[in-house]
């Protein structure tokens, strides 16, 4: 019983809140609404019993989202509402809502033939994170190195495009010597 | 799910938030009572024996203030984000072993919400959501102050949560499990500390960080920019953020204990006191820090994160991978 009320609950919740982060022009409320969704989507998977992977959930998505917070702080004024350009259309969300419908029903139809078996069925005796382990180092290696060193290459690359000036923190230099610096990239570049 | 489970359980986070929520006062008294010892003062004397009193004095102003949403800010983050600081401190308590389990009228009582084997995993993880809290204030507040401690808010974030997680992978590997029980059970023969030094220090540094605390206690600086999150609140709104800091304070430093400083031990009556002996040291640890250093800027804080304990903390994973392996 408590299961079918938390899920419900939830399942509402998060449903709540990513229409919100869909619909709203607030800025601040979509960022928001976005870091509640994805946290509150990790109660689903703490009641399937996969306590590792609704964690990770929460501690890398209020990471990630925390990271979208400083963009929307750096572009808008955070506390008013933003006139959009572009009026939304209804024909663009009805057929983004039926796509999204139909992935759910043809990923979650075999759920009715009933003679399912789980090609890695979890092993007796370890906990959670260990049998995440396992299939993560056995079976999907590949995708896993490959995804490493993707993110190893987003971080070189982020790391050369962010770091032109890094030698000299902007922080410690006085108000003139900006100036200067900022004459001297003038004169460079014309 | 029997009826008593449900009970016991609910009493528990009962106990569990009255307890914490009234430390969280009796915390702004010994703050208040040991800075001033360090700096030659007295402190608070006037309400009470000792100025004992004045705990109930705050709390009866913190409760009776109007609580004021002044114009232009965005009034429903304004309201839910000194919430999500208090609610997330408590949640985050859910997985920590307070004391060992007891026998209470013959029915045993295990002193922990909810014993998930990720316990320290989720421990970091709903406690790092809690600066939600001064970052949604800060950035709905309409107030130059705020919006600059919003931003030192998402600065102390990236900086601190990549040298908790690399700092606690050591001692994990060592004993194999994410249980706080667990890893309290595992230092029956001799503590943490002395196999991990370095993992601690980095720890501690980054639970400064996490915590808010002084040298690190860049996001609401009174110095430079006011109260920053909490300059446009009043009552008890403001004191949510507070009771979440403090809340935080000491859930951290049971953590700490827990996993550094041997735990409760074997679970008897000295156990139990040692623990929360050694859980009061590491408070006053950090007011004695407050007494002691200087705030750093958050540039400093970056760098010191990222250039100096991450690449210390990677090589002592590397290390302790070593040992572990040969």
């Amino acid at each position: 019983m408590f299961e079918a009320i938390a899920f419900y609950l939830f399942a509402f919740l998060t449903t709540v809140m990513f229409i919100i982060t869909v619909m709203s022009k607030h800025a601040l409320y979509s960022m928001t609404a976005l870091a509640a969704g994805m946290i509150f989507i990790s109660a689903f998977f703490f009641m399937l019993g996969a306590d590792f992977l609704g964690a990770v959930q929460i501690i890398v998505y209020t990471g990630a989202v925390m990271a979208l917070y400083a963009f929307g702080m750096m572009f808008f004024d955070s506390t008013r509402e933003l006139k959009e350009k572009t009026t939304p259309s209804l024909l663009v969300f009805g057929l983004g809502g039926m796509a999204a419908l139909l992935t759910v029903i043809i990923v979650a139809a075999p759920i009715v033939s009933g003679n399912i078996t789980a090609a890695y069925p979890i092993v007796e005796g370890v906990g959670n994170t260990q049998a995440v382990g396992m299939v993560l180092f056995t079976k999907y290696l590949i995708p896993f190195e490959v995804a490493a060193v993707m993110l190893l290459v987003a971080m070189i690359s982020g790391i050369v495009l962010a770091g032109k000036k890094m030698d000299v923190s902007l922080t410690l230099v006085e108000d003139d010597e900006t100036s200067r610096l900022d004459t001297e990239k003038e004169k460079a570049t014309s | 799910m029997d009826v008593a489970f449900i009970i016991e359980t609910i009493i528990k986070i009962v106990v569990l938030l009255l307890v914490f929520s009234a430390l969280a006062g009796f915390g702004t008294y010994f703050e208040r009572k040991v800075l001033a010892f360090m700096q030659r003062r007295l402190g608070p004397m006037h309400v009470g024996p000792y100025g004992l009193l004045q705990i109930a004095a705050d709390g009866v102003k913190l409760f009776t203030k109007e609580d004021i949403i002044p114009q232009n800010v965005v009034a429903p983050i304004f309201k839910i984000a000194p919430v999500i600081t208090a609610a997330t401190a408590f949640m985050a308590a859910a997985a920590i072993p307070f004391v060992p389990e007891f026998t209470l009228f013959g029915y045993t009582v295990r002193p922990i919400i909810s014993d998930v084997n990720i316990g320290v995993l989720y421990v970091v993880g709903v406690m790092a959501i809690g600066l939600y809290g001064p970052l949604l204030g800060g950035m709905a507040s309409a107030n130059k102050w705020s919006l600059i401690s919003a931003a030192r808010a998402a600065s102390v974030f990236i900086s601190y949560e990549v040298v908790t997680g690399l700092a606690l992978l050591a001692p994990i590997m060592l004993v194999g499990s994410l249980s706080l029980i667990d890893m309290n059970n595992y230092q029956s023969d001799g503590w943490m500390i002395w196999s991990q030094p370095v993992a601690f220090i980095l720890f501690v540094i980054a639970t400064f960080a996490e915590t808010g605390r002084t040298p690190f206690h860049l996001i609401a600086n009174d110095h430079e920019i006011i109260d920053g999150f909490g300059t446009e609140y009043s009552g008890m709104r403001w004191g949510l953020f507070f009771i979440g800091e403090y809340a935080n304070m000491f859930f951290i430093s049971f953590v700490t204990a827990l996993i550094f400083l041997g735990g409760f031990g074997d679970g008897s009556l000295l156990g139990a006191l040692a623990l929360l002996g050694k859980v009061a040291f590491l408070f006053f640890f950090f007011l004695w820090t407050r007494a002691a250093w200087p705030d750093v800027r958050p540039d400093q804080l970056m760098w010191l994160c990222w250039k100096v304990l991450m690449p210390i903390a990677i090589l002592n994973i590397v290390v302790t991978g070593f040992i572990v392996m040969f």
